[in-house]
Formats: C-alpha cells, structure tokens, sequence
C-alpha cells in the first residue's frame, strides 16, 4: 500500500451564520462574505466525491442555527423524531427545543449550586460555565478555600440556591422545584435581574420579551446580526 | 474483562467499514479509526453479542487451521481485551 497522502475525514461547514459571538470560535468574523452558495445537491455531490477520494468520516458542522420560526421549528422536530426511530441502536439522535419555544424553561443546571459546579482556569469555582457574566456576584477560588468549603459556603452559590432568593410567580409556583426558575444568566441578560423568572417562561411577567423574539424571527431574512468583537483586559473577574 | 464465556458486541458508536481506497477494513468510531488486517476484521465480524468468545475463537480456529489453536486463541483475547479498553465492545451478559 502507498503511503500518498488521502483524505479521511472531510469537515463540512455548512454555514458560517451564526448569532453568538463566543470569543473563542473559529469561524471567519466576516462571514456575512461567505454567503452560504453550495445547495442540498451540491453537498450531496462533494459528498459523493469525498467517498471516492477515500473519505470514511464526515462531520457536519459550520454555524449556530438561528433562531428558527415556530413552523420550522415543527418540521425539525417530525425530522429528528424520523431519524430517531430509523436510526434507534444504531445512532443517539438528541433534539433539544430552543428555550424561546418552550412553555416553561429547563431547569438550567439542574438548579444553581444543586448537581453542577464548574472550576475556571484561574481557579474561580462557579455555579454554572456563564456564572461570571451576572454581575455582583463573588467567587471563591481553589487556591484559598477547599471545594467542599466553596461548594457549602460560597456566596456565589447560595445566591440562588433553594428558594427563598425567587420571586413571583417563581415563589408560590407548583414547578419551582421542577425548573428552578429557569436559567439565571438569561434572567439577567434578558431582564438586568437575574432574580427575575426565567423569561423563558410563559408566566414570567418579562416573557414578552420572548414574544417579540419569536415574532423578529417570522422576519429572519431584516434581522440584524452583530459580529464578534473581543474585549480587551477580559483576565479580571469575580 | 473478555473471557470465554462473554459474547461481545461491537459498541454502537463503532462500525466496521470496507475501505476501498486502501482496500482493507476500518473500524470507525466518532472522529477515530483503526486500521484492521484481515484477521481483525474477521473478529469484529463475529462479536455480534451472540457468539461466546469460546465460539469465535473456534471459528476462527477452524478457518486458519494452519495455526495452533492456542496461538488464535491468545490473539483473538489480545485484540478482544484492547478493543473493550478503548470501548469498541460491550459485554450485554456481564
């Protein structure tokens, strides 16, 4: 056998689109160039060659879907609940519905400061991966206190642990043991407090904010997306 | 552990694909893949969950006759037990 160099794996970036700007991606800030040109059988096509050419492997990556219609959204959910029957033992087919179509939010974390808790880099232990974007709260690290200290004691942690930090309708709520009141970064970066019930929730007082998202995205094609932008000095937290 | 009496399956993330390029057999698993010779992939061919160890080391004794059977056996465990260690066979029995 030769030892020519062949293809494996062929990453396929099937979009560049994408409404997050995480400053760790990858992906081309100026994608808005790279219009999306190659159609349903263009792939199929390269596919095709790629197996010709030696490829086994195909990773189907690229973007974040944006925030899809209520009606796509429907047609996705018939495609995976397809896939999962035809592919049962065989693949492992998650479908997760976005927050903003859901009656009632995920209980973000299994509940802050319940299951999960997340050690950075710096040592800062932290409720969740986005704990440190909420402000005012302060974070114990490794290097000065145990885990089990910081895990028991933290104020970061007992910020929103149990219930006594909710409020209406979360307080007097038959699912508040359920959901937890939802994800606390997008209470806060939805509403400014992240007390607030997860807007998220269709009794949330803030869920009209939800609403109008859903009604910006039956007209996806005007929406404005932001690119990327790192912040400079990012090393100071907590 | 790979013992004479499991029946190993092959994992559901691993499959065992012909390579036509190379024009011999891979057994891929998510972003890996091993490289298989003929007797490897014979092996993989039989851990189905139904056949016992025992079983599939008396195929393969059969096939390769020319080989002692204790030295397919030890090979057969070999590559069994370092397949089971990278995850690429369950033992539904244990």
């Amino acid at each position: 056998m030769s030892d020519a160099p062949r293809p494996y794996t062929l990453v396929a970036e099937l979009t560049y689109r994408c409404p997050l700007r995480c400053v760790y991606c990858s992906n081309p800030l100026d994608w808005a160039r790279h219009a999306d040109g190659l159609a349903t059988a263009d792939w199929l096509r390269v596919f095709r060659e790629a197996e010709a050419l030696g490829v086994v492997q195909l990773n189907l990556t690229g973007g974040e879907p944006l925030l899809p219609t209520r009606e796509q959204l429907g047609r996705a959910r018939a495609v995976a609940r397809a896939a999962r029957q035809r592919l049962q033992g065989r693949m492992e087919v998650l479908f997760v519905t976005p927050d903003y179509y859901v009656e009632f939010p995920k209980a973000c974390m299994d509940g802050w400061g319940r299951r999960f808790l997340v050690v950075a880099p710096d040592g800062l232990v932290l409720p969740c991966h986005a704990a440190h974007t909420i402000p005012g709260l302060a974070f114990d690290n490794v290097k000065t206190r145990s885990l089990a200290d910081i895990w028991r004691g933290s104020s970061a942690f007992e910020a929103f642990r149990g219930e006594a930090w909710m409020s209406e309708p979360c307080r007097s709520c038959d699912r508040r043991g359920a959901d937890f009141g939802g994800c606390r970064c997008q209470a806060f970066h939805l509403t400014g407090d992240a007390a607030a019930t997860d807007p998220a929730c269709s009794l949330a007082p803030a869920h009209g904010l939800i609403e109008a998202a859903r009604r910006a995205a039956l007209g996806e094609a005007t929406a404005t997306l932001q690119y990327r932008t790192a912040k400079a000095g990012a090393g100071e937290r907590g | 552990m790979v013992a004479g009496e499991t029946r190993p399956r092959l994992a559901a993330k691993a499959r065992l694909r012909w390579d036509r390029t190379g024009e011999r057999y891979m057994l891929l698993y998510p972003e890996r893949g091993l490289v298989l010779n003929a007797t490897a992939a014979d092996v993989v061919r039989l851990c189905t969950g139904e056949l016992t160890v025992s079983a599939i080391v008396e195929q393969l004794a059969a096939k390769y006759a020319s080989q002692p059977r204790a030295d397919v056996e030890q090979e057969v465990l070999t590559f069994l037990s370092r397949l089971s260690d990278r995850g690429l066979i369950t033992h539904p029995d244990e």
